[in-house]
């Protein structure tokens, strides 16, 4: 019934939210700074037999997507600021649930309603955070238009093989950037569906205790017989309050993320090798870091760069390993607290030379801003 | 490069336009955009980075070349181009340095029956006068981006911004 | 799990007698519930159900129904669950016209909580936020689909059980956005702050609510359901993409 979309295959400038609209169920309200991922939704999911749906609000929008997903769709939403922070209940319910989404954050300037045209990296914590009670997600952030396109495929992967929601956590410049991009071909690379029960359809427990703890989940209407909820519940999906389940299932959740890290973690270096100052840096900002190193290294100063893909689960291992080599790490991100440093520091120690880069002005940062932390005067 | 007015003069779309011809000429690019809250009205900048190698940093640190459209504009940028700034000479002309140079291009386009087409005005003179573009890619994808009728009077816009441009590099 | 006197037992029985005349199958049905006394009604289930946040069922079946139209997606909710918390999603389901079936029990107050005062509470009603009577109106949740474009809507007490199954026969069959309201007694709080016991209360249903109440089929209509109207999309928008 539905149609693989071609997707065009020569060089063409791409849009870092169109990249990102490009193949899937979409549920979402309109918000400055993700307008264009519904534009184009409600433009092209139609022709592929697909459905784009403009809720009353971004509550119902998530909800939408979590009904659709359990219905077997492979469902997203996308907004900004206020509307995240709108979606945090239901994130959890698809937490709780182990549905299978994706919901992209484009990050702007807050608090409230901000700077609503200006970018941010200020909602790392409440990626993490911004719901109540034990849970867990996965975040991705994107550097680039291309990126937006390859790691939106990677974000349903995530979420169809772990059965949690994985936050896209773009930011406005990204979001809005067009750079020239070429698709990759169809098969290129790999798209990962849920697993469904085996054996014929009857009554089954979607969250069954398994050793990878992840249970195999049918989608309704498959003839399989289930229930999920948000209440607490059993392997059956039916509520129960017993401590003992309690704790498996918030296990679960845990665990399910814990045992398959390095499956999820995704980072990438540049010219770390022998790196003495070490940038940490995700999303835009990974790109004036990059720039940062090379004016470093021309300034005979052995700069590289940790760009994080994963955001969450937080990548301690990889930035623990090449930070040991380092006497200096420097992390530039967009928000007043430093969120990301704050990990980091938890992650090194409090003997660690570590320095932070902050912006919150809705300007961006850019190579001297991070250049400015070193003890060499940047030009 | 940096093209900056105020929104709804259309120099999202020239940065987009430009961009794509860009990569039709087999370079890489980069295109980012700076706006306010308003659709129509306030300050609007489209930055564009084209080259043959790969960009790392997004945003222009320092421009090779300004469009100015709006005085707010001119007094941002005029004194920030290393190769020139191209202004519409109905702007007062606030600021002066080597590199500037004056078109009449809202003049022109409302001689033209357009005035919506500043913009395309201007990007035929910034493309004939600066060589970063070919003239022929910017007329493919004007031709791919609009209805035919739009298109062509888009191309026909383009075309005067471009015999403008060749005589202002010849004359200087 | 439910009170003695309830009527949630009521509409609980008349909902699955429903089921089985019309022959649904425990695989083709979805029940999704929301928060409160009868949300907790997916425990009693042996369809699909979905149990989730307060408020939000409407938009999580919509999910669901235009994803897989061929389900059939029923939606049990409360008053303070369907049209306080959730009154923004109830009436955009009855625009947007979506084939649901939302089957609200109105008790006129928030039982789970403790009884406090919700939107369909009559104006000087006690309830354990309004010890001085209530200085609000109630909503007329019929009236409100009716008014936001529903297709069906109709009202019985659970002093009428088979009524009450014959309407939510009626709304199962219908396209679009159909409402069963179902009123019923809550003995434990509204009865005992407003001093009727358990059986007056059954037998008084419709003038303890507010204004009194009108029962009976009140909204019928047979306007095309967003799915329908979707399909026609979706075929105007391979025709354009097939041309170009």
């Amino acid at each position: 019934m539905r149609r693989v979309r071609q997707l065009q295959r020569e060089p063409r400038l791409i849009q870092g939210n169109l990249a990102m609209a490009e193949g899937a169920l979409y549920a979402g309200y309109p918000i400055t700074l993700s307008s264009e991922i519904a534009s184009e939704c409600a433009r092209i999911l139609p022709q592929s037999g697909g459905v784009y749906l403009q809720m009353e609000d971004e509550i119902a929008s998530l909800a939408a997507v979590v009904g659709a997903s359990l219905a077997g769709a492979k469902a997203f939403t996308a907004t900004s600021g206020p509307g995240f922070s709108l979606m945090q209940e239901n994130l959890g319910m698809a937490v709780m649930g182990e549905v299978p989404c994706v919901v992209i954050d484009v990050q702007r300037s807050g608090p409230a309603t901000g700077l609503a045209t200006k970018p941010a990296q200020s909602d790392i914590m409440q990626v993490r955070w911004g719901r109540h009670g034990d849970q867990a997600v996965i975040a991705l952030s994107p550097s680039s238009a291309g990126e937006c396109f390859c790691l939106m495929v990677q974000a349903f992967n995530l979420a169809e093989r772990f059965r949690v929601p994985v936050v896209f956590a773009a930011e406005e410049i990204v979001a809005h950037m067009r750079e020239n991009f070429v698709s990759p071909a169809p098969g290129e690379i790999e798209v990962v569906d849920r697993k469904a029960p085996q054996g014929p359809p009857g009554r089954c427990e979607p969250f069954a205790r398994d050793a990878g703890a992840v249970a195999p989940v049918p989608a309704f209407g498959s003839g399989f017989v289930f229930h999920v909820s948000t209440s607490m519940h059993g392997p059956d999906g039916f509520s129960n309050n017993d401590p003992a389940v309690a704790a498996w299932k918030v296990e679960r959740l845990h665990r399910k993320l814990d045992l398959h890290r390095d499956e999820i973690v995704m980072t990438r270096e540049f010219y770390t090798d022998d790196a003495e100052v070490l940038f940490i840096a995700f999303g835009a900002v990974t790109r004036a870091a990059r720039a940062a190193a090379l004016e470093a290294r021309k300034n005979g100063v052995k700069a590289g760069l940790l760009q994080l893909i994963t955001i969450w689960p937080f990548p301690d291992r990889e930035i623990a390993a090449l930070a040991e080599k380092a006497r200096t790490v420097v992390v530039p991100e967009m928000n007043y607290a430093g969120q990301a440093a704050l990990e980091v520091r938890r992650i090194l120690g409090p003997e660690k030379d570590i320095r932070r880069v902050n912006k919150y002005n809705g300007r961006i940062i850019a190579p001297r801003d991070v250049l400015a932390a070193l003890d060499f005067p940047a030009k | 490069m940096i093209l900056a007015g105020s929104g709804g003069q259309g120099l999202v779309l020239s940065g987009v336009i430009l961009g794509q011809a860009a990569i039709l000429d087999g370079k890489n690019v980069v295109q980012t955009v700076s706006y306010g809250i308003a659709s129509r009205g306030g300050f609007s900048q489209a930055e564009v980075i084209i080259d043959r190698d790969e960009i790392i940093y997004q945003q222009v640190e320092q421009p090779d070349i300004v469009l100015a459209l709006t005085a707010e504009a001119m007094e941002l940028y005029a004194g920030m181009a290393r190769t020139r700034v191209f202004y519409d000479s109905r702007l007062p002309a606030g600021a002066d340095g080597p590199n500037l140079a004056g078109y009449p291009f809202t003049r022109l386009a409302a001689g033209l029956g357009q005035s919506g087409a500043a913009n395309m005005i201007a990007l035929g003179v910034l493309a004939s006068a600066t060589g970063v573009v070919t003239a022929g890619s910017l007329v493919k994808v004007i031709g791919q981006r609009f209805s035919p009728p739009l298109a062509q009077s888009n191309v026909m816009a383009l075309h005067t911004g471009i015999a403008l441009g060749t005589g202002a590099a010849e004359g200087s | 799990m439910w009170c003695p006197g309830c009527g949630n037992g009521i509409v609980l029985g008349a909902l699955l007698r429903a089921f089985e005349e019309l022959g649904y199958e425990n695989g083709d049905t979805v029940v999704v519930t929301g928060i409160g006394c009868w949300g907790k009604a997916d425990d009693y289930l042996a369809t699909c159900a979905l149990h989730v946040t307060h408020g939000r069922a409407l938009a999580f079946a919509t999910g669901i129904k235009v994803y897989k139209p061929e389900l059939n997606v029923v939606v049990l909710m409360g008053d303070g669950d369907g049209v306080t918390i959730g009154g923004n999603h109830f009436i955009h389901a009855a625009r947007r016209n979506i084939d649901l079936t939302a089957v609200i029990v109105n008790n006129f107050n928030y039982g789970m909580t403790g009884g406090q005062v919700s939107a369909t509470t009559g104006a000087d009603r006690y309830t354990s936020t309004t010890p001085y009577g209530n200085p609000e109106r109630e909503f007329d949740i019929c009236a409100l689909a009716g008014a936001a474009g529903a297709n069906y809507a109709a009202r019985e007490t659970v002093f009428d059980g088979w009524q009450l199954q014959q309407r939510m026969k009626e709304g199962l069959t219908r396209k679009g956005f159909a409402l069963v309201e179902a009123v019923s007694p809550c003995p434990t709080h509204f009865g005992r702050y407003n001093q009727i016991d358990g059986p007056d209360l059954l037998r008084r249903l419709r003038e303890v609510a507010g204004d009194g109440l009108v029962c009976g089929l009140l909204i019928d209509r047979n306007a095309p359901d967003f799915n329908a109207r979707y399909r026609e999309v979706q075929a105007w928008a391979q025709k354009r993409n097939d041309r170009n």
